[in-house]
């Protein structure tokens, strides 16, 4: 009998990963922002096997929700059309940038290779954390100055977004 | 666990027959109390007093050629009903529509899923109702469709936040993200009788919340996406049988949703205050629950038909203005006093 949460881990990672790689081979924009919608749900799923049911629905409300409805909006009002194909050449930069990348991922393979899983698993301590209430607690008093920091950096943002936006101040 | 597989499984079928049913019924209801409102007799000639009529329509739809537009991008003009629907039903889910019913030995919960962060589902399924009528506008290739489509994803982001802040104030006075414990603060009666319905408590909320749930269901006078004297039939000009027929679905399927959570968060729920006073309890008091949640749903799709009846639709300036200059202040404002008192009662 397998472990229904090891082949939930499994559905939804290949799912987020070959969504992944859809966002990225796409030609079509809107088809891009669709797969990259189905990566965050695939990545909230992945969240709820953790216990962190407040951080799986807060990633659908905030990216997929909104964030990727403004995408989407955007996109159309512009009608973008497809991308096209350029032909590409092969310097120097690029062979660095495959050769470094692929290294990170042999040092990202090595240490999952290496490594025992050493920390005790707690399903009930896990599901107390997830919980909106333990952080709600956290956010609140350990983190409170971070919170309102980040706050204040998001407010100076809105109020940025708005100056560009308006053509003449009044 | 394969019990609860199968309870699970059949309370999703029965919500999903209910809700069909009930849409049906509903469209049948839309049509009379419009023919009312404007004067007319309306369908009656199907069935006894034309009941039968929303029937013929599906039966109609259902038998039309599917035709897609040439240009459109097929995939996807396929998906985006889906999406809609889809949306619209899972909805329902996590809505209490009574406490608990003892059948065959079992404690079964009246809801089909009891999720610690039930409104924040509800929150996160409705933003994702905009792909389907968005998808639909953009792949059908035609100029009023992506007008609608474009239309209706600016109108959800607006009102989106309106409706979350506005929710913000019944947490507040509830301290809990789970509907049922929601439904159970407002079973309490305040000083002299008056049930604690979050519409007493919360009047601004309950009228910000409404307003915006008006404008996410897509209903007039929030309509603009299918506005038909300008966009033709706005997102959905490029639908015929079966698929325009998913998107009437879930108009209907998000309005009794829409009532379902209007009656869940403000007006008490499926409360049943007098149990004791009849002597009702178990699985009684449970039917008596049921009935009191269905009254009240129904009440409130009443509302929100005559609305429709009798208010002409906004124009989109209007719309924006009303969403971010006015709903949004006064959804903020209505948090800021609210959490201020509370914070002063605790102190005190």
């Amino acid at each position: 009998m397998v472990n229904i949460e090891v082949v939930l881990f499994v559905v939804l990672a290949v799912l987020f990963v070959g969504s992944g790689i859809m966002v990225i081979t796409r030609r079509s924009p809107v088809l891009a922002v669709l797969y990259l919608i189905l990566n965050f749900f695939a990545l909230a799923g992945l969240y709820l096997t953790l216990q962190a049911q407040f951080i799986a629905v807060i990633q659908i409300i905030v990216y997929a929700g909104a964030i990727m409805v403004l995408f989407l909006f955007v996109i159309m009002l512009l009608n973008l059309k497809d991308e096209e194909k350029l032909i590409e050449k092969i310097t120097a930069r690029k062979v660095l940038a495959v050769g470094l990348s692929a290294a990170v991922m042999f040092e990202i393979l090595y240490i999952i290779w290496i490594s025992t899983p050493g920390i005790e698993r707690d399903v009930a301590k896990a599901e107390e954390l997830g919980r909106v209430e333990a952080i709600g607690k956290a956010l609140f008093s350990d983190f409170l100055f971070p919170f309102e920091v980040t706050s204040v950096v998001l407010i100076v943002a809105i109020v940025g977004a708005v100056i560009l936006a308006k053509k003449k101040l009044d | 666990m394969f019990e609860t597989a199968i309870i699970a499984g059949a309370k999703i079928v029965l919500t999903l027959i209910t809700l069909l049913t009930l849409v049906v019924l509903t469209v049948y209801t839309e049509r009379r109390v419009s023919a009312f409102v404007q004067d007319r007799v309306g369908p009656n000639r199907v069935g006894p007093k034309g009941l039968l009529q929303a029937v013929a329509d599906v039966v109609k739809l259902l038998m039309k050629e599917d035709i897609v537009p040439k240009n459109a991008n097929k995939p996807i003009h396929d998906l985006a009903p889906m999406i809609s629907i889809g949306v619209a039903m899972s909805t329902f889910a996590v809505i209490p529509i009574g406490s608990t019913m003892t059948l065959f030995g079992r404690q079964i919960d009246m809801m089909i899923a009891d999720v610690n962060i039930g409104i924040l589902y509800i929150l996160a399924l409705t933003s994702m109702g905009v792909y389907g009528i968005t998808l639909a506008g953009w792949s059908s290739n035609n100029k009023y469709s992506l007008l609608g489509g474009l239309r209706s994803s600016a109108q959800l982001i607006s009102y989106e936040l309106s409706m979350g802040v506005s929710i913000i104030g019944v947490l507040l006075i509830s301290g809990s993200l789970e509907l049922d414990e929601i439904v159970g603060k407002q079973a309490a009666t305040l000083w002299g009788g008056i049930p604690a319905w979050n519409v007493f408590l919360q009047p601004v909320a309950f009228v910000t919340f409404v307003v915006a749930a008006f404008a996410e269901t897509n209903r007039l006078p929030f309509d603009l996406p299918e506005a038909e004297p300008e966009l033709v039939g706005g997102y959905h000009t490029e639908y015929s049988g079966l698929k325009f027929g998913l998107f009437m679905l879930s108009e209907y399927v998000n309005m009794i949703v829409a009532s379902a959570i209007i009656v869940t968060l403000f007006l008490g729920g499926y409360a049943f205050p007098w149990g004791e006073q009849f002597g009702l309890s178990g699985n009684s008091l449970a039917v008596a629950e049921v009935l009191t949640f269905c009254v009240k749903t129904g009440l409130v799709m009443f509302f929100i038909i005559m609305i429709r009846w009798t208010l002409p639709r906004f124009r989109y300036d209007q719309l924006m203005r009303l969403g971010w200059k006015v709903m949004l202040p006064i959804a903020l404002a209505n948090l800021v006093v609210t959490a201020s008192i509370l914070a002063l009662m605790n102190w005190a």
